[in-house]
Parts: C-alpha cells; structure tokens; sequence
C-alpha cells in the first residue's frame, strides 16, 4: 500500500551515489512499478487474511445461522484456558526441539566449514539431500525406525536408556513411538538443516587466522572455540534457532504421526477446529495467540541479538 | 591412551558424522522399503524382497494423479513466485523508495510466522469470499509463501554484484534494456535460479497450507497424509526414493558441468 501511494512530489529518492542518480532519474515511478504485483499479493493473500481471522476471533453464531462480529473477547479467554496444555507443550517441544538442533547440528557446521577440506561440497549435499524426499514421507519412516521391538528400541532398552526417560516422562513402557520423546525426534530430525545452513554460513566467513592467533596466544582449543569461533558464529545461531523454532512451534505432522493424544500439539487442535470441528472463532483466537507468541520471541530474539542479516 | 587422544583430537568430526546419520537415516529406511512386500496395509516393517511397486509405480490408485498435480502446482507457483520475487529483489537493492521499511517487514513476516497461522487465515478469507476450493486456492497460497523466499536469494545475489559492470555497459553505449538482458540478468540468474528452485521444492512438498485450503483436492503430499490413516502403499517409497535420485543426480551433473567450465575458464 504504502508503496503505490507515494505522491508524485516527492524529494528524490533514486540513486545512492551520484553517478548512478542519474541514470535513474527518469525512472522515479519504476520501483513501484517493480513493487506492485508482489506487494499486492502479499497484501491481498497475507495481510487481509490475517484481518479476516482477527474479525473471525471475535464472531460468535454457529454454522447453520452464520457468525456475526460481537467483539466477543472472551473466546480467547475460554480457548487458553481449554488448550493451555497443548500451547505449553508446543513452546516446549519446540524449545527442545531447537536446542536439540543446536547441539548437534553445531559440530556437523562446524565440520564442514573448517575440517572437511576438499569433501566440504560433498557434505553440504548431503546435508541438503534428504529435502529431496517429501518430509512426510522421511517422517513416516521414523515410525518403521523406532518401531515397538526394532533395533533401537532394542538397545536404548538394553542399556536402560528406556528406564530413564520413562522415568522422566519422555516415554512410556518399553516404547519410544507415540511419546514425547519421539515427537521431539522427529521435529529435531524435520528442522535440522534450517540450523544447520545458517550454522555453517556464518562459521565459513570466520577468518581461519583468528584460530591460529589464538592457538598463538596459548588459548586451549576449547578456550578458542568459547572465546573466539561461538562468539563470531552467533549471528547463525540466531537466525537458526529462530528458523528452527518457528516451524517447529506450529507444527503437527510429527506430533500426529509419531505421537499420541497425549502428545498433541497446539498446531492440531488449530487445525481440528478449523477443519473438523468447524469452531471458526476458536480456531481463529488459537491461530492469533499463536501468531503474538512466536512474534514476540522473534521481535525480543531480534532486539537481543542486533542484527539485520537474518535475512 | 592413544586412543582416547585419536577421539578427542577428533570429537567434532565424529559427532558430525554422528549428525550426518542422522539426517540420512529416513531416506535409508525409504530406499530399503521401497522394495518391501508388506503383509497388512501398513509399510513399517520388513517382509521380503519385491520390485512389485518399482513395477508398477501407479499401482496404488489416486497416488500418479496427485504426483501431477503437485507437479503442476509446483510449476505455476515457481514461475509466478520466481517473476514476483525478482521484481521485488530488484526494487529493493536498486532504488531508493518511501516505504521500503514496510516492504521489507511485508517480505520478512510469511517467513517469521508458523505455517498453520497463514493457512487458518487464508482460510477464513477464502472462507468469508465463498471461493471454490481447490487447485486455484492452493496456488494463490503457494505463490504467496514461495515470494518471500525468492526475494530473499535473488537480493543476496544483485547485492553482491559489482554495480560497475552496468555503468560499463551504459559506457559502451548499451541502452537500458540490452544492459539489463546482456549483463544484469546473466549476473543475477544463480540467486534466480536459487529462489526457483528453492519454491520448487517448498511448494512440491508443502502440507500445512495445502491441507488447509485444498478442499477436495489431492496433492502429493496430502495423498501421503491420507494413506498414514488408511495404510501405506510401498509405491510412495518409490516415488521419494525417485525423487531423491533424480535430485541427486541433478546436484551431480551440475556440479560436474560447473566444474568443467571453470576448468575450462581458467585454461583458456
């Protein structure tokens, strides 16, 4: 909107240094030119709808007689207090599922930017390469590698892993699928290359010859990786945490097809409401409450970190 | 002793490695049960051995019409994504302009919001306009969260060029657009291509908006979705162990092509 309505008096605004001002003086009009099919889009299929659904939160009726706008507020009251539950439990796994990402998407990064040499483009496939099959799908295939009884189930009971976590509450019994632990894992799994790209971008750039005056100045290796590489690689652990936990916060494929009632995120409920209960208010006042959340960590991350490169 | 040392000389490669298995792991599992024979409905565990599903790859029914559909999804959102988004990148790296502070939080904002948040919201404005929905609904959805993305890697891309080149161009008397064909769009085409690629692949395996807006309609991805309730047919894994091939092996013959040409390059 507010590209498109600039009035045609305004100050000049083309061109940063001089010799290019001129080049694009004719041209005044032509960024909102280039601006306005795309903006629009974004305007009409992004931005309206987010009016319709704030409208929609506060409509009270049913189906059958349609709903009408009666700034009924207390929708979002009732809709926290039925589904508190599974909004905690949304931040939570989403929390652990991208510090999970973190801790081990870091030394993978890190791998490939600095110890890889000539394998580094190999590795970087190899970490794209899995995108190339629908998620789904690899999501689904966690059902067959965690199955009751396989292999992994197998050990992590034999060496009483199970026995702890069941003790934590992470699973149940002698099985991993249709608990927490399980949905964690597979929203770690879904996430990880959104960790792990901006990772290794922002440790490539990191000059190698801070190392080696480290290592210089007598710094162990780990007191090099504390002091000088984590420090330096901050920006990527800002954008790929945020990349990580948004997804994951939203999300339910996992929570439905790796885990149980017990497990169900606040992105079901959003989307039981609205595509099979039909409680278009609630659905709407849970999608908005959601929306504020991850806004505001995203606008508080921004502010602590003081970086514009994430993008 | 030693050993110990070996380990902790190589802690971080190993537990990169470690990640790396991780991460291929499912597509192992998808490749190995691509040739299952299960015995129920249902493709989680091992039976024995059997091409049937590589034989017939449309053997279960609904799964190559909505493989086509996704496909064509795929494209048009692409090409209108890819078109959108340039036009964008280019706004915003080569002119000054009012407005671009919220322009560029207009871009920013489909990428920091939870999908399931825009596809309710479309929903309901799909909703209150009483739109069929269906194929025209899932593109309009596809094209919008594809944009942000594609302004994103072509404006890297133009930010990083040399704005020399054009003013060298302009000296050598080309006119406006010849700059922008013969130099300009040559030199921004690998974040183009990034971004067409990158909403190939958002829009080809997208769920949550999809499954919100689609209706009745059957994409890939919700074809998938529906059979996880109603049982798995073995040909979805080999449609994704297909797709993760042909994928590779494009990623191979480029880099292969790239590396000759530099090759090349560097010789002549």
């Amino acid at each position: 909107m507010t590209a498109t309505t600039a009035p045609p008096d305004a100050p000049p605004v083309t061109g940063g240094e001089p010799p290019r001002r001129r080049a694009f003086r004719r041209g005044r009009l032509v960024p909102y030119w280039l601006l306005l099919p795309g903006i629009l889009w974004l305007i009409v299929f992004f931005l309206v709808p987010l009016v319709y659904q704030a409208s929609t939160s506060v409509q009270t009726g049913s189906l059958e007689n349609g709903f009408q706008v009666t700034w009924h507020f207390q929708t979002y009251w009732d809709a926290l207090q039925q589904y508190y539950p599974q909004f905690l439990r949304s931040l939570l796994y989403a929390a652990v599922a991208t510090l999970l990402c973190l801790v081990v998407g870091y030394p993978l990064a890190y791998l490939i930017a600095f110890r890889a040499g000539r394998h580094r483009n190999l590795l970087l496939v190899l970490v794209i390469a899995p995108f190339f099959t629908s998620f789904l799908i690899r999501t689904l295939a966690w059902k067959t590698i965690l199955a009751d009884g396989g292999p992994v189930v197998g050990f992590l009971s034999s060496a009483h892993i199970l026995d702890i976590t069941a003790a934590l509450g992470w699973t149940s019994g002698h099985r991993v699928l249709a608990t927490p632990l399980a949905v964690v894992t597979g929203l770690t799994y879904n996430f990880l290359p959104f960790m792990i790209l901006p990772l290794y971008t922002s440790l490539e750039r990191i000059d190698h010859r801070l190392h080696e005056a480290a290592g210089d100045l007598y710094a162990t290796p780990w007191t090099t990786f504390r002091k000088v590489t984590f420090p330096m690689s901050l920006p990527g652990v800002v954008s790929g945490t945020l990349l990580t936990f948004i997804p994951s916060s939203g999300d339910y494929v996992n929570a439905q097809l790796l885990g149980s009632a017990d497990t169900k995120m606040i992105g079901s409920v959003i989307q039981s409401q609205f595509l099979t209960v039909l409680d278009y208010p609630t659905a709407a006042a849970l999608s908005f409450i959601l929306m504020a959340v991850v806004l505001f960590v995203v606008t508080f991350y921004i502010r602590r970190a003081g970086t514009e490169e994430l993008l | 002793m030693a050993a110990s040392r070996w380990i902790r000389r190589h802690l971080v490669v190993i537990a990169g490695l470690v990640t790396l298995a991780y991460m291929i792991l499912p597509n192992v599992v998808v490749m190995v049960f691509s040739f299952n024979k299960p015995t129920g409905r249902f493709n989680y565990s091992w039976n024995h051995f059997s091409l049937d599903a590589w034989k017939s790859p449309c053997g279960a029914a609904g799964l190559c019409g909505s493989l086509g559909l996704s496909l064509q999804i795929a494209v048009y959102a692409t090409i209108a994504a890819t078109i959108l988004g340039t036009m964008i990148a280019f706004a915003l790296v080569r002119y000054r302009f009012h407005g671009r502070g919220p322009v560029n939080s207009l871009i920013f904002l489909p990428m920091a919001m939870p999908e399931v948040v825009m596809a309710a919201s479309l929903l309901t404005l799909f909703l209150n306009l009483g739109a069929q929905l269906g194929f025209w609904t899932i593109l309009i959805a596809h094209i919008m969260f594809c944009l942000s993305f594609v302004v994103v890697a072509v404006k890297a891309r133009v930010l990083s060029m040399d704005p020399r080149l054009e003013e060298a161009a302009r000296d050598l008397y080309a006119g406006p657009v010849q700059t922008f064909v013969r130099v300009t769009l040559p030199i921004a085409a690998p974040g183009i291509v990034a971004g067409a690629l990158l909403s190939f692949a958002l829009s080809f395996d997208d769920f949550i908006i999809t499954n919100f807006n689609a209706g009745s309609t059957v994409t890939f991805p919700m074809f998938v979705w529906g059979s996880a309730q109603r049982g798995t047919p073995v040909q979805i894994n080999v449609v994704g162990t297909a797709m993760f091939l042909i994928a590779v092996l494009i990623v191979v013959v480029g880099q292969a092509v790239s590396s000759r040409r530099g090759k090349s390059a560097a010789t002549s």
